[in-house]
C-alpha cells in the first residue's frame, strides 16, 4: 500500500518503495488558477528536500515546486509539459510532477498525512 | 498585508456584486479588486474574444474639464484636439517637460466641453498636474459618483442595443449620452481589449442595476483584472506604470501616432523639442513585441539579451496569451534589434531563452468600422 504525504508548501508525496512520486495539491492549483507552463528538472539530476524541484507558471505569476524529499529524479511527466492544464484537471492523478529515488526510505515520516494536511488546509482559510 | 491595509482600500459600487459572484479580490492602485471570477482567467479572456465581458473599471478616474479649450488641453497633450468633432475621443497623453509620458488617457469632446478618463494609479496625480498646468479658469474635478463599466467583445453592440437601441451603430470612438429604461448612460465605443466594445459610466447608486441587467443577458460574463491584463497584452495595448511611464518617450513607446501632423509640426506639447528630435532621429530604444519560440513565459523585469548574451533591454509586460496558447511579451531594445523577426533571447530563471521581436498586436485588432 503506497504511502500518501503531504508539505505545508502544498505538495504531495506519494512513496512505493524507495521511490516516490510528486505533484501538487488540489488546493495548490486552485490557488494557482489556469496553469500555463511547467518547467521539469531532467531526469538523472538530483534535488534536495525542500529546495525548488520545479516551477509552475499560472497565468498570473511563475511558483516555484520544492522537494518534499532528496533524491535522484526517475522520470518527469512529460504530459504536463505540453498540456499544463492537466495539473488543474488532476493534480493527484495525471498532473503529477516527477518522480525520484529516495535516499533516505524513511523521508516521509515528519510529513503530514491526509487528514492532518485537510486541518492544515481547513486553517488556512 | 495587515488587517490595517485592507480595511484602507476602496471599494467600487460594484464590490458586493464581485464578492457575490465568487471573485478573489486582489489590491490594485488602491482599490479592493477582482482579479478573476471562478472561471478563471483563461475562460473569461476567451469568452471576452467569442462573446461578451463585462469589467468594473469604476477605480478608473473620470475627470470633468469646465472651462477647458482645445487649445489650453493641447499645452498638456500631443493629441490635435482642435480637430476633435464633438462626440468623439481620442487616445492621448499627458507629458512632462521632458516628454515622458505622465500617464495615457482618452479625451473625450462632448456637449462642447471636454473630460477625460485617466488611470486609476495616477488620477489623483494627474488632476494635480492638470490644475497647475491649466490655471484657475478651468474646472478640473474626479468624478466620485459615478461608475465606469466596460463591456467587450463581439457580441456587446448586441447586448447593450437591448438595453439602449441605437449604440450598435455608434462609430468606434465616438460618445453618446443615452437615457434608456429610467438610466442615464454616458456611453463611448472603446476598450482595452482589441475587441469592438464599450465603455459606460453610470451613476454609482445604479451601477449595480445596469451590471446585474447586463449579466443576466446570455452572453455576458463578467470578467476580472488578470484576463484585462491578458487581453490588453495580446491587443499590444500599453499598461501605464510598466510599459510607459515618465522616463519613457511616445517615440521610444511606439505610441507616435497619437502626435497629430499639426501638433509635430508646430510643436506646442511639453517635450516637444525632445520628441520632435526622437521623430527625425529615433531614440537608442524602443518598445517592441515579443515571442518567446518555447513555453515559457518571459514576465516584466526579465532581461532581453542579444545572441552573444549583453544586454540589449528589458521586458515590461509579459505571459501568456490565451487566444494564441505561447507566451507573448512586450519590452523596450536597442533600436537595431527592433525589427520584427529578429532574434534575441529572454533571460527567464538565468537562462537566456530564443525569442523573437514580432508585430503588434499580436491578436488581430476588431474594432467597430461600420
Amino acid at each position: 500500500m503506497p504511502t500518501l504525504r503531504f508539505t505545508k508548501d502544498h505538495e504531495w508525496v506519494r512513496q512505493d518503495g524507495d521511490t516516490v512520486v510528486i505533484g501538487i495539491t488540489d488546493y495548490a492549483q486552485q490557488q494557482l488558477g489556469d496553469i500555463v507552463y511547467v518547467e521539469l528538472p531532467a531526469p538523472g539530476t538530483r534535488v534536495e528536500a525542500g529546495k525548488e524541484a520545479a516551477v509552475v507558471e499560472s497565468a498570473k505569476a511563475a511558483s516555484e515546486v520544492y522537494a518534499p524529499v532528496s533524491g535522484e529524479v526517475v522520470a518527469v511527466n512529460d504530459v504536463i509539459a505540453g498540456d499544463p492544464a492537466k495539473v488543474n484537471a488532476d493534480p493527484m492523478g495525471e498532473g503529477w510532477f516527477l518522480s525520484v529515488k529516495l535516499d533516505d526510505p524513511k523521508a516521509l515520516d515528519g510529513l503530514m498525512d491526509e487528514a492532518a494536511y485537510a486541518a492544515f488546509v481547513a486553517e488556512q482559510g | 498585508m495587515g488587517s490595517e491595509e485592507i480595511a484602507a482600500l476602496r471599494q467600487t459600487p460594484l464590490h458586493a456584486l464581485h464578492i457575490a459572484r465568487g471573485a478573489k479580490m486582489v489590491p490594485f492602485a488602491g482599490y479592493d479588486m477582482p482579479v478573476q471570477y471562478p472561471t478563471g482567467i483563461i475562460a473569461e479572456h476567451l469568452h471576452t474574444r467569442a462573446k461578451a465581458g463585462l469589467f468594473d473599471v469604476s477605480h478608473m478616474g473620470q475627470v470633468a474639464l469646465r472651462g477647458a479649450t482645445a487649445a489650453l488641453l493641447e499645452t498638456v497633450v500631443p493629441g490635435d484636439l482642435a480637430a476633435l468633432p464633438d462626440g468623439r475621443m481620442r487616445y492621448t497623453l499627458l507629458l512632462n517637460d521632458d516628454g515622458g509620458i505622465i500617464d495615457d488617457l482618452m479625451a473625450i469632446r462632448f456637449g462642447g466641453g471636454f473630460q477625460l478618463v485617466v488611470n486609476a494609479a495616477t488620477k489623483e496625480g494627474d488632476v494635480a498636474h492638470l490644475r497647475a498646468r491649466l490655471g484657475a479658469s478651468v474646472g478640473i474635478e474626479l468624478i466620485e459618483d459615478r461608475a465606469l463599466l466596460a463591456l467587450q467583445g463581439p457580441r456587446a453592440a448586441a447586448v447593450l442595443a437591448r438595453l439602449a437601441p441605437g449604440v450598435e451603430t455608434m462609430p468606434f470612438l465616438s460618445c453618446a449620452l443615452v437615457e434608456q429604461a429610467g438610466l442615464s448612460l454616458f456611453v463611448t465605443r472603446s476598450g482595452y481589449t482589441g475587441e469592438d466594445g464599450f465603455e459606460i459610466s453610470v451613476a454609482a447608486d445604479r451601477a449595480v442595476e445596469l451590471a446585474e441587467r447586463l449579466l443576466a443577458e446570455p452572453e455576458v460574463m463578467p470578467i476580472g483584472l488578470g484576463a484585462r491584463d491578458t487581453l490588453r497584452l495580446e491587443a499590444g495595448l500599453c499598461l501605464y506604470g510598466h510599459d510607459i511611464d515618465e522616463t519613457t518617450t511616445p517615440v521610444a513607446a511606439g505610441l507616435a501616432w497619437a502626435i497629430g501632423k499639426r501638433r509635430r509640426e508646430q510643436g506646442g506639447f511639453p517635450g516637444a523639442s525632445r520628441i520632435q528630435a526622437e521623430l527625425a532621429d529615433p531614440p537608442a530604444r524602443r518598445r517592441v513585441g515579443i515571442r518567446p519560440d518555447g513555453r515559457a513565459p518571459a514576465r516584466e523585469g526579465s532581461a532581453i539579451v542579444d545572441a552573444a548574451g549583453t544586454l540589449i533591454g528589458e521586458v515590461t509586460s509579459g505571459g501568456f496569451g490565451p487566444s494564441l496558447g505561447v507566451p507573448i511579451a512586450m519590452g523596450y531594445v536597442a533600436r537595431r534589434y527592433s525589427d520584427p523577426g529578429t532574434a534575441l533571447a529572454v533571460v527567464v530563471r538565468d537562462v537566456a531563452r530564443p525569442a523573437r521581436v514580432s508585430p503588434m498586436p499580436f491578436v488581430p485588432t476588431r474594432y467597430y468600422r461600420g
